[in-house]
């Protein structure tokens, strides 16, 4: 399933209900993106994430479904906020449920380092010396690449 | 043709979305991008470095030679930074 809103998310009650009554999963992998409060030694006040409605739902499907073909998920939620968001808070859920850990956690790895990549989402940061977007970074293109 | 600018392409061009009727001679992404860079100096200016400029055509990711035509929602974005 994936979920695109302004709205934070309540981690427990996500992983609890993506594996609910389901007794083939045998483990839950997931990874939380939170604000950081600094960037290039600079302070970050807030930032805010901007998307492209429509794309961004279909890219995210797209991604969901490559991990299901790739590894045997029993489930798998992404959850992807936008908006303005400050230290602290959660940008970004990324849960994979499967009956082994392997796969759960290559699965987890995997759909992270894809949606940095090809979720069109862009992050305006409010710094002391002003707003800036944020400038993609080629480790995250290495990153994606290695599941090619 | 539906054109969509996000993060500062819609900063640079001053604008988020609009609709326009290309000259017949534009056949693809690069030539719908010559055209718009001559309407003024502010898409000058968001189309200058094509190396970091994305587009996507009916919200999928393209290439610069691929083909645009009347209806076609045709969005150009900076590398994405979601995550």
């Amino acid at each position: 399933m994936i979920r695109v809103q302004k709205e934070d998310f309540d981690l427990g009650e996500e992983l609890r209900a993506l594996g609910a009554g389901n007794h083939n999963i045998g483990g839950i992998t997931s990874f939380v993106g939170l604000v950081r409060d600094m960037a290039g030694g600079e302070h970050v006040g807030a930032m805010t994430l901007e998307h492209y409605p429509g794309m961004t739902e279909k890219m995210l499907e797209k991604i969901e479904a490559e991990a299901n073909e790739r590894w045997p998920l029993e489930a798998s939620l992404i959850i992807h906020r936008y908006g303005r968001m400050e230290p602290g808070e959660q940008i970004v859920l990324v849960a994979c449920a499967s009956p082994h850990r392997e796969a759960a956690f290559e699965a987890c790895h995997f759909l992270i380092d894809w949606l940095k990549t090809k979720a069109p989402f862009w992050k305006l940061e409010e710094k002391d010396s002003g707003a800036s977007w944020v400038e993609a970074r080629e480790s995250d293109d290495t990153a994606a690449a290695k599941w090619d | 043709m539906k054109i969509l600018y996000f993060a500062w392409m819609r900063g640079k061009t001053g604008i988020g979305e609009e609709d326009v009727t290309p000259p017949a001679e534009v056949t693809d992404v690069a030539g719908l991008v010559r055209w718009l860079k001559t309407r003024g100096p502010g898409f000058e200016d968001a189309f200058q470095n094509m190396e970091v400029v994305r587009a996507a055509v009916n919200q999928e990711f393209v290439e610069l030679d691929a083909p645009v035509k009347a209806g076609d929602e045709v969005a150009f974005f900076p590398p994405v930074t979601g995550g």
